[in-house]
């Protein structure tokens, strides 16, 4: 995998939990260009252990001087917000990837219709640069929590103009997901970005107004959860290792020295796809990858964020 | 690399020829003596020195010549060119990856200035030097993907990733090996390869796909694909059939190894950064069986991938009419003793 060194060259706290990281090159070139809604995994050495965090990139994908990206201080963090948000200062050095697109814009959209929610507002940060630029029909909608949470609503307002609309749930403000979703026209495509249960009643509802899947976006990174540690076997590699309690199973591959694939390591992309050989428990999926009949079969598991209920894991790697 | 450009056709009197430089480095694609499709992709990344792969893109002694055959042949049919609407974001990125690579690679032949978005482009082979504004298409004579397909060798496919698949939405397309961007373009992944025999079982083109659509930045890949074609023709299209399909009937055991050529296809493919897009690459490479023979390696190789070919292969590169008496011509040259795995010459 591609990897780019950076060094922070400027940190902004921009709401009591966000973070905003301005990232150059350690060897002052250019960062390739990249397309609205992608994202980079920030890699980060807590303690020895090398964390590995995605986070969308939030500047116009014209200006190639320097990346940016924000991070949200997360209450039940295993390590990486917390570590962004506590250690990490001008200077520091980080490793990312090259960016991933996994939340592209339908570039044959009639309309787009934007829904963020609180720190999902990342990745249309950089779309919203993409749709003025080609001067795409869309709306952003943005709902948060209180005022001193609406992190990006001035510079939003600022760049959509009337296009703008944001939602403050503390001042009684509601966002009306089927009222919005019925008044579009034929052709509009949604994307959504935001806690999980907005982004599963905001795809619910537009399932049951009859919108094509296909003209259905969401992104969703999961953290890996944390759960009971069971034993891998890794038939390929002739090794047999412990997932603790706190580490995923992808982490604990690499931490064995074994190289697996990856991508978004969220549970979004389905690059680190593991056959499973054998189990003596129950899977348990937490990927937004794997199609439930696939997860109900039990044959494939995405390391990056599932684990597993049993002593004895085996995977073909 | 001090590259001379050869004056030859690939059409009417076809003078094209290799020069035994340009045998050696002849990207070989059998590694064993039996063929069937796989998924043989690998990393696109810097190949030996001299070698087809030491650059993203391979100029060779053909340069010159192979892009007077692409204008002649775009200016008798223009659909070759074809790009839908919403691809002008992934336009300008194969442009921007095509002038970077050469002007890096081949920096005696191409250079590319640049002062914000206001780029110059020399390219010395063929005398063109042109100022534009990068991101105005106004300011080109021709749209940006066709500006510069017309200036690097091969064929080019625009992708679009959308739906959990990949549209072939823009193309240039003039050395295709019987297959038509007319008919092709818009088309989705599965559909263009419908056609393809055996693959649906073997599961090869739902892995492949999954593969390519997670194809990153930064990383691009490649591969080998092979047919043969008589006479050394880059334009062998279904729309050009009538001026290229009588010549299977013309083979017999004394021109074996004048007319019947084998065509290799180095393809590559690469992620874009402004559109999200996929470009493929599709790079011709003609040798006839005179100049394979001169490696007795690659001959007696090529008689025991020919032999045993699966008939359903046979059937669909369109070898039918001359596999048998190509196997027979080369079957002087094998001695039937195990070589050893491996695409090398000697």
């Amino acid at each position: 995998m591609s990897i780019i060194n950076v060094t922070v060259a400027n940190v902004e706290q921009v709401t009591p939990l966000v973070k905003h990281f301005t990232l150059v090159k350690e060897d002052g070139s250019l960062f390739p260009a990249f397309s609205g809604g992608s994202h980079i995994v920030v890699a980060m050495n807590i303690n020895g252990r090398v964390h590995r965090n995605p986070y969308s990139l939030m500047g116009s994908p014209e200006e190639t001087g320097a990346y940016h990206i924000s991070v949200r201080k997360q209450e039940k963090s295993r390590g990486g917000s917390v570590f962004m948000h506590e250690q990490i200062k001008v200077g520091s050095k980080l490793q990312i990837t090259y960016p991933v697109n996994l939340f592209a814009l339908e570039k044959r959209a009639r309309k787009n219709l934007l829904i963020a929610g609180g720190i999902g507002i990342t990745p249309f940060m950089s779309q919203i640069e993409d749709l003025n630029r080609t001067g795409a029909a869309y709306e952003m909608h943005y709902a948060y929590r209180s005022p001193e949470h609406g992190a990006f609503s001035d510079e939003l307002s600022a760049k959509c103009g009337d296009k703008f609309k944001c939602y403050v749930e503390s001042d009684g403000d509601t966002l009306d997901f089927k009222a919005l979703l019925s008044k579009q026209p034929l052709g509009t495509h949604v994307y959504v970005c935001g806690p999980h249960p907005m982004v599963v009643a905001l795809i619910e509802t537009a399932r049951e107004l009859g919108w094509p899947e296909n003209n259905i976006h969401s992104e969703q990174f999961s953290a890996p959860p944390s759960g009971d540690a069971f034993k891998l076997k890794l038939s390929k590699s002739n090794l047999e290792i412990v997932v603790p309690s706190e580490m995923s199973m992808l982490e604990a591959i690499e931490a064995a020295g074994v190289d697996a694939p990856y991508l978004c390591r969220g549970g979004a992309c389905g690059r680190c796809e593991l056959e499973v050989l054998c189990t003596d428990g129950p899977l348990i999926h937490n990927d937004h990858y794997l199609t439930d009949a696939e997860k109900a079969a039990g044959k494939k598991i995405m390391p990056c964020v599932s684990r597993a209920k049993c002593d004895l894991l085996e995977l073909n790697i | 690399m001090n590259v001379a450009f050869k004056k030859e056709t690939f059409r009417d009197d076809y003078s094209y020829e290799n020069s035994p430089e340009a045998i050696k480095r002849f990207p070989f694609p059998f590694p064993e003596d039996t063929y069937m499709y796989s998924v043989n992709i690998e990393p696109h990344t810097k190949g030996p020195k001299g070698s087809t792969i030491e650059f993203a893109f391979d100029i060779d002694e053909h340069y010159v010549a192979e892009c007077e055959d692409k204008a002649k042949t775009l200016a008798l049919d223009s659909s070759r060119y074809q790009a839908l609407p919403h691809m002008m974001d992934a336009q300008w990125d194969f442009l921007e990856l095509t002038m970077d690579s050469l002007s890096a690679d081949y920096p005696k032949l191409f250079t590319l200035t640049k002062d914000g978005k206001n780029w110059t482009w020399e390219n010395k082979p063929l005398g063109i030097k042109t100022s534009f504004v990068f991101g105005d298409k106004t300011t080109l004579a021709m749209e940006p993907f066709e500006y510069m397909s017309r200036q690097v060798q091969g064929d080019f496919v625009l992708l679009d990733q959308r739906n959990g698949t990949l549209y072939a939405d823009a193309g240039f397309v003039t050395s295709q090996a019987d297959w038509s961007l007319a008919f092709d373009a818009g088309m989705a992944w599965h559909e263009w390869h419908g056609p393809v025999p055996q693959v649906t079982k073997l599961g090869v083109m739902d892995r492949a796909l999954k593969y390519l659509m997670n194809i990153q930045l930064g990383s691009p890949v490649r591969r080998l694909n092979w047919t043969m074609t008589i006479n050394p023709r880059l334009d062998t299209s279904p729309e050009n059939y009538p001026l290229w399909g009588g010549d299977r009937n013309k083979v017999t055991p004394d021109n074996v190894g004048d007319l019947v050529h084998l065509r290799v296809e180095l393809q590559s493919l690469f992620r874009l950064p402004r559109s999200n897009g996929l470009f493929f690459s599709i790079r011709c490479y003609l040798i006839s069986m005179d100049e394979l023979s001169t490696y007795p390696r690659w001959v007696k190789r090529f008689h025991r991938v020919l032999k045993s070919l699966h008939s359903d292969l046979v059937e669909y590169k369109g070898l039918t009419k001359f596999r048998d008496m190509t196997v027979q011509w080369l079957s002087r040259f094998d001695d039937g003793k195990p070589m050893d795995i491996g695409t090398h010459p000697e």
